[in-house]
């Protein structure tokens, strides 16, 4: 199972039930064990051509390109926003260089499959980018703003497939979809690189924190001289780069791009893996952890009911229910009140959570907002300007 | 709010520019005089849109300015009218509801199935409706006393529709009950050889309520209440947890009217029927001038927002030779551009305040 840095590794010393990724963690291990139980070979590993084989690969590998849209959706949610568009820019993405394929002279030479797979990024950024601009620059809410690229996202790629399902044969592209590293599938592989990177530079750099400070509070980030405009864009950019990267995958896995159902949902379930990891839909916190676990838990839970025989017309009822189950645990009310049954320390309700403020103190010294001399200043620093201090200590 | 009392006495303009102006430097003029942010306004945009739409299809298209044409936008989205009236409610408290499309998959499927192992149609009719209102109120209740996100239970009440549906019955059932073909088949024949279906009248009945619910009673004015501002409602003493769990359960019992409207049109019920419905629904009530942030909006907007989609889909299907996907492109277009065009007057609006 993957690693990632805890956010406090320090620091936290005892399980702090209030957590919900401890829950989340928790239900994880306890459909795991559940399997182990019930189906004693799930954990059976074997080697068979150099290549790891069995359940627990099964379900690393199909949860790759949820997880990887998780994780850059993690980021967006993590500064209060949400991408609708994702499984659309997937579906463009995987669209666009299968038509480069099939369309080329050579279809079969890497070159090709470069050339394919750099185009899709590329247009894959470029989405991105407007996603970020409707959002950052006009300042459009963002379910609204990447609901539009949802809409209009699907009809595009039928547009660059002519509203055909595209099959090719090419043999660099399909390592994407069907090959191995080190005995792993490549999937995996790769979406453990950008989970680690991603986890490099968010929580051992300032990034996180200022991703998570422009989540809290946009306005004060941008006063206390967080550049929220910018921070904003590139997290869109990010992870319509990250759904390119997972139409590449799912398409190259199945050697065919339909424009229809490629993707179909994966925002949802991309967005289900965040929320189920305990990052709050209000922004201000994330955590990496949690995702990767969320999306394990999707992908098990299928796995489970599939390898359990459950009839096929009853696996979408039973991940309902689960994910219900998951939600109603992570409620404020009901974590507050298990935990005063359990006689352990006050409810403690996590401020990532939309309580509605009860006194106006927070808020007062924000009131008076936007004083034009602070607006001038960027930086904390580059000012000697005493009220602007005053103010920003006020804002701190 | 209507465009009259936010308007300030316009003010002589200065003889020497006067008849210098411009058809666009008057019609400028004229936008600024105007609040171009209240709801009025935007629904009086939609509706000129569909004049146009719909003038440019006449112009076009030998046989679109027929009467049946603009009746048959009504026939055809009678569903999801009921639908986007119940969004309407929700959008309006700053909430949305993901669950409607799967809720109307719900409903044709237990219709069908009910009335297939010979339920008598009026109770089937009643269930159906019960349930969707009480998904609705289940919902409600999770959004105001768990305080968890509309977003997020209404996704998690789509999970559970759906499954629902793949439980009860996977493949298609017909629907041969007499009464629902009875209703699907016979129509109401109007002046000038055209006709109506009762669907239609259902709707425009759910229209018409929805009207004197949100302008006429405490509810509606407590629903605009909490969409401005929930702690403020509350600190008014209005009744912010009823309401905001009764927008919830009149969005369920819509949708699952839609389905029932939706099973007469279609005549069958399945569990893959109006997947991606509660899109086009969001789009026809932010089309119709409806703030997604709440608070702001007419449900005659929503009314339009949906006419102006059928129309666009009856433009393409005119085209021969269009194909099929330029329904979604254009409909985004429409979408970015009505949405930027609220952005941009509300934050003019906001900055005046």
């Amino acid at each position: 199972m993957p690693e990632t840095p805890s956010p406090t590794p320090t620091r936290r010393r005892r399980v702090d039930l209030s957590s919900p990724v401890v829950w989340a963690a928790a239900a994880l291990l306890a459909l795991l064990l559940f399997n182990a139980v019930v189906n004693p070979g799930f954990f059976g590993l074997r080697i068979q051509d150099g290549h790891l084989f069995g359940s627990p690969v099964d379900v690393l590998k199909n949860s790759a390109p949820t997880l990887l849209i998780a994780v850059g959706m993690t980021l967006v949610i993590a500064t209060r926003g949400i991408d609708l568009s994702v499984g659309a820019v997937l579906a463009i993405s995987g669209s666009v260089a299968f038509t480069i394929i099939e369309g080329s002279s050579d279809p079969t030479s890497t070159g090709t499959a470069v050339v394919a797979i750099l185009t899709a990024l590329a247009v894959g950024l470029l989405l991105g980018a407007w996603n970020g601009f409707l959002v950052s620059v006009i300042g459009i809410q963002p379910i609204i703003a990447t609901l539009v690229l949802m809409t209009a996202g699907r009809g595009l790629a039928m547009l660059v497939t002519d509203g055909q399902i595209i099959t090719a044969e090419s043999p660099a592209f399909n390592w994407l979809g069907g090959g191995f590293v080190l005995g792993l599938p490549a999937q995996v592989v790769l979406t453990l690189a950008v989970l680690l990177l991603v986890a490099a530079l968010t929580r051992r750099t300032a990034l996180g924190t200022l991703i998570e400070a422009v989540g809290t509070n946009p306005e004060a980030a941008r006063l206390a001289g967080v550049r929220s405009r910018s921070i904003t864009w590139t997290v869109y950019v990010f992870v319509a780069f990250t759904a390119a990267v997972a139409g590449l995958m799912t398409t190259a896995n199945v050697s065919a791009a339909d424009a229809n159902r490629a993707g179909l949902f994966i925002e949802l379930d991309a967005i289900l893996a965040v929320v189920i990891g305990g990052t709050s839909l209000a922004g201000g916190r994330y955590s990496l952890t949690g995702t990767v676990i969320g999306a394990l838990i999707l992908q098990t839970l299928t796995t489970t009911v599939l390898t359990m025989g459950v009839p096929d017309e009853y696996i979408r009822l039973f991940k309902a229910v689960v994910i219900i189950a998951v939600f109603l645990l992570q409620a404020p009310r009901i974590r507050a009140a298990l935990s005063r049954r359990r006689g352990g320390p006050r409810a403690v309700t996590s401020p990532a959570v939309p309580v509605p403020p009860v006194d106006g103190a927070d808020a007062r010294p924000l009131t008076p907002a936007v004083p034009a001399p602070a607006r001038a200043a960027d930086g904390p620093s580059s000012t000697s300007d005493s009220s602007v201090d005053s103010d920003q200590g006020a804002l701190r | 709010m209507t465009v009259s009392d936010t308007r300030p006495a316009p003010a002589p303009a200065p003889e020497d520019t006067a008849p210098r102006r411009t058809a666009a430097q008057s019609a400028y003029a004229w936008l600024r005089r105007t609040d171009t942010g209240s709801s009025t306004f935007s629904v009086l945009v939609t509706a000129v849109l569909l004049v146009v739409l719909f003038g440019a299809g006449s112009a076009r298209y030998e046989n679109f300015g027929y009467p049946q044409v603009a009746l048959n936008l009504l026939v055809d989205n009678a569903h999801l009218i009921v639908l986007a009236v119940g969004m309407t409610f929700v959008i309006l408290t700053g909430g949305i509801d993901l669950s409607s499309g799967a809720v109307v998959a719900l409903s044709t499927v237990v219709t069908a199935s009910l009335l297939e192992a010979g339920w008598p149609a009026p109770v089937v009719i009643v269930l159906v409706l019960a349930i969707g209102s009480s998904l609705g109120w289940a919902m409600g209740a999770a959004v105001h006393h768990l305080q968890l996100q509309p977003f997020i239970v209404t996704l998690a009440g789509m999970f559970l529709a759906r499954g629902l549906c793949f439980v009860i019955s996977e493949p298609s059932i017909p629907i041969r009950d007499e009464l629902f073909t009875g209703l699907a088949q016979n129509v109401i024949e109007l002046p000038g050889n055209t006709y109506l279906t009762y669907g239609v009248v259902i709707a425009l009945v759910v229209v018409a309520v929805a009207v004197y619910v949100l302008h006429r009673t405490r509810f509606g004015r407590t629903v605009y209440a909490i969409g401005g501002s929930e702690q403020s409602a509350g600190l008014m003493g209005l009744a912010v947890g009823r309401t905001k769990v009764g927008v919830y359960v009149i969005s369920g019992f819509c949708s699952a009217l839609g389905g029932l409207l939706f099973s007469l049109y279609i005549l069958s019920g399945w569990s893959l029927h109006a997947i991606g419905l509660e899109l086009d629904a969001i789009a026809a009530v932010v089309i119709g001038g409806t703030l997604l942030t709440g608070g702001r909006g007419l449900v005659v907007g929503s009314l339009l927002g949906v006419l102006v989609l059928g129309t666009i889909q009856s433009l393409i299907s005119f085209d021969g030779g269009l194909s099929s996907w330029w329904t979604k492109i254009t409909i985004g277009v429409l979408l970015l551009v009505f949405v930027v065009v609220q952005r941009v007057t509300t934050r003019r609006d906001r900055s005046v305040t």
